[in-house]
């Protein structure tokens, strides 16, 4: 399993391209990584300790922030070749995040939440699609609810339905399992496995959480600043 | 879902805030139109009203309130003048038009003035059906008048008979054996004379035949009448008594105004009237205002006031000082008058002003603090709607459109509820009732106020929008 994916072995679907990408806040590096990629529908764990740059590195990979130093190509694009609001467009339409802090909006419904997901990345309002996807996770009956009625497990399955709403082909996870007890951590990791792989995306999980290692067999270790795939 | 469900979920979503700011502009707003709605409603009046008329001869006392009360018709008049006084000078050479007012009575609170049809022919009313009045009891009612004052409260008819009552306020003692025949309506104008109710001069006379002495204090007094009313009609009636026989004064000169055009006055001046003969110190009204008028003893009929037209730009400066001090008479000029009314009018309006412009500074800033203070709440909302894949345009218009809803709500309220406002102070306040103000007009700068409260949305949320555009997406979803 998971050799390191060369240059000149790239398979076809190769999702996620990381090519000698570092980051840098200002002198001190905060985060390294030589080379990696991702093919389509393959689960990936993205492992560390907490402070040890996994969000700044998913950042990069989301295109939320530019790399000081490197490439990252999703679906074949280099993010360093988009601007402004093609940045923000590509982003919407080909990247799933579900965020640690999930960042519903509250003043809508779920089911606005979903239909917002849609409008934002420019692309027309599904209704019957937003709603099924609902229905999948479970929560049908919840979709005219605020979100911060529902519990925080309810609004981690609405946030994944977002995260997924566009058929992105690469979906990024911070961290899903923190706030769970065992049971719940499972029942997510399985939902996050299961959802990504019907919708045949590429998932990278940014996680420092043991329960999830015995899970997923593709990872990428990240210690003092330096991400090397496993 | 878009951007302007999404702007209305956030203005929902702080509801009482929002509804907060509304106010504000919309009460500021309002304040603005209901002062351009009265300005501009009692400026055209004061124009309307006044146009051609270059002179109000009347008794003496305030000059402001002679000029209200005969030309405006909403103050009560300064006291009579002597009939033949009055002819004397409306035959002046400087005089080209001269046409007289007797005022006393009302019916249903419009004014019943005794004068003659070149009074139609100045303010250019034309009939709308039925004829002047020819003869004596007859009447023609203003468009507005005749359109409330009907029986049973529908419009009336040509050959009611309405029934005035005494004094210039409702509720005088009714004049109940002296209904008077309708015989004409007029067209609305939009001037004074739709809310007047036209009789002959002599009609006037008749209907006010006091008894000697006492009764002419009861006629006058209505208690309710007491502000408005010391009603210094022309208690025509003042006549010298029983002069049935020679040349009664008033008689002779049925066309009181010999230059305003041919008057066919039937003449029949009925001196068999039984009270032809109430000695003219019976004029009721104590007349505090207008000592000219009482204090002459004279026998002889009396007029309320005279309007006049020069007859060249020569007697502006002679006839006013001619009157004032050659007669027992005042002499004012509408137009200065109406000056004066401006200035007087105007420390109300102008604190009005200020008032409104405090609300709409407060409204602005209110908006802004809000939309600012939210913004650090939002931020991870709008860094969400980033990763979403919103462009920082739509977070920068999202802001700006939450104003701009805002104020157009404010807005729209606002210039609603100043029209509701002027109309209802039209129909409830007395005092503002007689100046006709509606609130089914446009005043000119009404269009500006909606850009006003556009542009007071646009300014509050500018800030906000542009610190929502530059929101440092991974900074804010790195703070968790």
């Amino acid at each position: 399993m998971t050799r390191i994916a060369r240059r000149d072995n790239l398979r076809p679907m190769t999702v996620l391209e990381v090519n000698a990408l570092s980051h840098r806040y200002g002198n001190a590096t905060v985060v390294e990584m030589p080379a990696w990629s991702v093919a389509a529908g393959e689960p990936w764990l993205l492992l560390g300790a907490s402070g040890s740059g996994k969000t700044t590195l998913l950042h990069c990979l989301a295109g939320i922030l530019a790399p000081t130093q490197g490439s990252v190509k999703v679906g074949g694009t280099d993010l360093a070749t988009l601007h402004g609001s093609a940045l923000d467009r590509f982003r919407g339409r080909h990247i799933g995040l579900l965020p640690q802090r999930l960042h519903l909006i509250d003043c809508l419904s779920v089911l606005d939440n979903l239909l917002l997901a849609q409008y934002a990345a420019g692309l027309p309002r599904d209704a019957a699609a937003a709603r099924g996807a609902l229905e999948a996770l479970g929560l049908a009956g919840r979709a005219h609810e605020r979100p911060h009625r529902l519990s925080f497990g309810q609004q981690q399955r609405v946030a994944l339905a977002r995260a997924l709403i566009n058929r992105p082909t690469l979906v990024l996870a911070d961290e899903p399992t923190s706030n769970l007890d065992d049971g719940n951590c499972a029942a997510a990791l399985d939902l996050l496995l299961d959802q990504a792989g019907r919708s045949g995306a590429a998932l990278v999980i940014a996680t420092h959480d043991q329960r999830v290692k015995g899970r997923i067999e593709r990872r990428v270790e990240l210690t003092g600043g330096m991400a090397v795939p496993a | 879902m878009n951007l302007f469900t999404l702007a209305l979920a956030y203005l929902r979503s702080r509801l009482l805030a929002s509804v907060l700011q509304v106010l504000l502009l919309a009460i500021g707003l309002a304040a603005i139109v209901v002062m351009l709605l009265v300005s501009t409603q009692l400026a055209d009046r004061v124009e309307r009203d006044t146009r051609g008329i270059d002179l109000v001869v009347g008794a003496k006392g305030s000059p402001l309130q002679l000029v209200l009360s005969s030309v405006f018709h909403v103050d009560s008049p300064t006291g009579n003048i002597p009939y033949a006084e009055a002819m004397k000078l409306s035959r002046h050479p400087l005089v080209k038009k001269a046409i007289p007012l007797a005022l006393g009575d009302t019916w249903r609170g419009y004014r019943i003035v005794g004068t003659e049809h070149a009074l139609v022919e100045h303010y250019g009313a034309s009939l709308a059906s039925g004829k002047l009045w020819s003869g004596e009891m007859q009447a023609v009612v203003g468009a507005e008048a005749a359109r409330a004052g009907g029986a049973g409260g529908g419009p009336i008819k040509l050959g009611d008979t309405i029934i005035g009552s005494h004094g210039l306020v409702d509720g005088g003692a009714a004049h109940d054996e002296h209904p008077y025949e309708v015989v004409g309506i007029l067209a609305p104008t939009g001037g004074v004379i739709d809310r007047l109710v036209l009789v002959s001069v002599e009609t006037v006379w008749d209907v006010h035949p006091l008894p000697p002495g006492a009764a002419a204090a009861a006629a006058a007094g209505p208690p309710a009448a007491a502000g408005a009313a010391p009603t210094p009609a022309p208690k025509a009636a003042a006549a010298p008594a029983r002069d049935d026989g020679h040349g009664h004064a008033g008689h002779s000169h049925a066309r009181p105004a010999a230059k305003a055009g041919a008057k066919p006055h039937a003449h029949a001046h009925a001196h068999d009237h039984p009270h032809d003969d109430a000695p003219a110190a019976s004029r009721p009204g104590g007349d505090a205002a207008g000592p000219g008028g009482s204090a002459k003893p004279a026998p002889g009929r009396e007029l309320t006031a005279l309007l006049i037209q020069y007859s060249s730009p020569m007697a502006a400066a002679q006839l006013p000082r001619l009157v004032n001090s050659a007669t027992a008479m005042q002499a004012a000029s509408p137009a200065a008058e109406s000056v004066r009314l401006n200035r007087l009018v105007g420390v109300g309006v102008e604190t009005l002003r200020v008032f409104a412009w405090v609300l709409l500074v407060a409204a602005g800033l209110a908006l802004f603090i809000s939309l600012y203070g939210a913004l650090s709440e939002r931020s991870r909302d709008l860094a969400m709607l980033r990763v979403l894949g919103a462009r920082r345009g739509s977070l920068l218009l999202l802001l700006l459109l939450e104003g701009l809803l805002l104020c157009a709500a404010g807005g729209a309220i606002g210039l609603l509820a100043g029209h509701a406002l002027t109309e209802w102070l039209g129909r409830s306040v007395p005092a503002l009732s007689q100046w006709a103000l509606t609130g089914w007009t446009l005043a000119p700068g009404e269009g500006w106020l909606v850009a006003l409260a556009l542009l007071i949305g646009a300014f509050a949320s500018m800030l906000p929008a542009v610190l929502a555009y530059r929101t440092d997406i991974a900074k804010v979803l790195a703070r968790g």
